[in-house]
């Protein structure tokens, strides 16, 4: 596939999603594209540092949680504007990023033992914000206040009650933007020195070295990178549902979502999050209107296909439904634009 | 160009290299041989900054790098190669020895454009876009010395290069070293196949049990009976003067 027939897709797919939303009516429709762009910016962070620096990180949710939490808090305890807040929430996330990427990276730790002391992290940030409740009001979670003011919606980065196009699409364009920027700053990364290192980093960090790459340094800009847009889903998801407790921000659930999502699209590609989102979506809203129905609505049939389609995908698709389209678009073409 | 001086490295109770000295001077192929488990990777891995040396300094160019981090060197002029060769299996030959050239380059399209001159340099033009990993082991060999070249090196340490091909290969590899020389690169390599020794390097020391046993010119080398000793065994040359004694 060229560069030209790719950038074409790219356009395509994105004017779609631009405007998809505005033929659909039904609040609960844009809620389900919103969570999946959600989820697909969500893994793109985790692709970040995983699927390009094969870095793998079990405890996502502790960027998502930093974020969220730091975005909630500055609003309700120093009253904050939202708009102010997010800086401090993004740099907080890369901050933690820095951090636990320091103590990992300088002493080596790699594959397993680094899934492990993510997981240790989002853990160990998940027992703190149940437990230091004069900061983070424990276990029943930061609740921020509601605006009822449409004139303040902007302002409150609320829209609930603001005008008839935000209240129906202002959180569908918000993430639909976040995606932009992520997704636009991954295919910078990509065609860079800084991508290539990293790449480089994940294929054989010796030879790495020997050519030059500071493997620390290089790592050190992936894990802050990715950090930084994972904290970016924390502050969305804030300003969405205006509540954020220690299980839903520091949980394994996030973490399982961030990484759910580019093993299926295909790891270490700039669409493999987006595509792994809408399918996972996709078919979960199926089985649920399906066989969930048939089964009487009870809930947790479409984990039990997930479980299934996880391990086809890893036993059958190495390079995810990314590898599978250009495998498919080989075949289409007769190899020509292979 | 480059000076060892009383290298110490120990693993645990073993002493892989003991006071190793050594010197290579600028323009010239200069190799280091010796049996099995000599330490001639231990040392390499020791002046390329992949392990640290218990004692002993390593000088390149008049800066100490001793104990440097292996980036570091690297960006100095001094590169390595792998005897194991590590490719990045799953980037184009292209791709590959472009990682090499953003040592010096940071655009990627300048990059990748210098990519394809290293490649001429090892024969590689043709195979641009193939994968890695699906090279044989020859074009791993080359793409492992592309990659190291790509990084504009003024010292070339080459771990082996010709292990492990065949006699064709090894002829067709021997006159790329050589080019690489001519460019004005200096190489300091371990070899096995002495064919290659012999012809390619303009010095040589030998390396026994950790010990510098040996230097000199690659004839003169080859004849000294520690050497011959070092290779066939300890005492093997008195044994068999005295088998030959005894038929007698």
């Amino acid at each position: 596939m060229n560069e030209r027939t790719r950038l074409f897709g790219w356009i395509l797919l994105l004017v779609t999603l631009a405007v998809v939303p505005l033929f659909l009516h039904s609040a609960r429709w844009i809620d389900f594209l919103e969570m999946t762009l959600f989820v697909a910016v969500l893994g793109q962070g985790w692709n970040i540092l995983a699927g390009y620096g094969g870095q793998y990180s079990f405890g996502h949710a502790l960027f998502f949680g930093t974020g969220a939490y730091i975005q909630a808090l500055l609003q309700v305890k120093f009253g904050l504007s939202p708009w102010v807040a997010m800086w401090f929430a993004v740099s907080g996330g890369a901050l933690v990023g820095a951090f636990v990427g320091y103590l990992s990276f300088r002493y080596g730790l790699r594959g397993s033992y680094f899934a492990l002391i993510t997981l240790a992290f989002a853990e160990a940030f998940l027992v703190l914000s149940r437990s230091l409740k004069s900061i983070t009001e424990g276990g029943q979670g930061v609740q921020l206040p509601l605006n009822q003011d449409p004139e303040q919606a902007i302002a409150t980065f609320q829209f609930n009650f603001a005008g008839p196009f935000l209240s129906e699409y202002g959180f569908y364009y918000t993430i639909f933007i976040i995606l932009l920027l992520a997704y636009g700053l991954t295919a910078w990364m990509e065609r860079s020195r800084f991508g290539a290192q990293l790449v480089a980093v994940r294929e054989n960090e010796d030879a790495a070295k020997a050519l030059g790459i500071n493997a620390f340094k290089v790592k050190m800009g992936a894990i802050c990178l990715s950090a930084g847009i994972t904290a970016t889903c924390g502050v969305y998801y804030v300003q969405k549902f205006l509540f954020i407790e220690p299980g839903i921000a520091f949980g394994p659930g996030k973490s399982v979502e961030a990484l759910f999502a580019p093993i299926i699209g295909g790891l270490g590609t700039v669409l493999g999050p987006l595509l792994g989102s809408l399918f996972i979506h996709g078919v979960g809203e199926m089985t649920k209107a399906t066989i969930g129905q048939a089964l009487g609505g009870r809930p947790g049939v479409d984990l039990i296909l997930f479980g299934i389609i996880l391990i086809l995908v890893l036993a059958f698709l190495p390079r995810g439904l990314v590898g599978l389209l250009e495998a498919i678009w080989k075949r289409l073409t007769g190899g020509r634009n292979a | 160009m480059l000076e060892v001086c009383g290298i110490n490295k120990t693993f645990g109770g073993l002493k892989a290299v003991t006071d190793a000295n050594l010197s290579v001077s600028e323009g010239k192929i200069v190799s280091l041989i010796g049996p099995n488990g000599a330490g001639k990777t231990t040392l390499f891995a020791v002046i390329s900054g992949f392990l640290k040396s218990d004692s002993g300094s390593v000088i390149f160019n008049g800066t100490d790098i001793t104990g440097k981090p292996p980036h570091w060197i690297c960006q100095q002029g001094l590169v390595r190669t792998f005897q194991v060769v590590q490719p990045f299996a799953s980037l184009t030959v292209r791709e590959n020895i472009a990682v090499g050239a953003h040592t010096r380059i940071a655009g990627r399209k300048q990059a990748l454009a210098r990519a394809a001159d290293v490649a001429k340099l090892v024969d590689m033009d043709g195979m641009l876009e193939q994968s890695a990993g699906d090279l044989t082991i020859a074009g791993r060999k080359r793409l492992e010395l592309a990659r190291a070249l790509a990084t504009e090196p003024k010292l070339l340490l080459l771990d082996e290069v010709m292990a492990g091909l065949n006699a064709t290969e090894i002829h067709e590899l021997l006159p790329v070293i050589r080019g690489i020389r001519d460019s004005g690169v200096t190489i300091f390599l371990i070899e096995h196949v002495m064919q290659a020794v012999m012809s390619l390097s303009d010095y040589t020391y030998v390396l026994n049990q950790g010990v510098m046993i040996a230097e000199g010119e690659p004839k003169n080398v080859t004849r000294s009976p520690e050497v011959i000793e070092a290779y066939l065994g300890h005492g093997a040359a008195a044994r068999i003067a005295k088998m030959a004694g005894g038929n007698a």
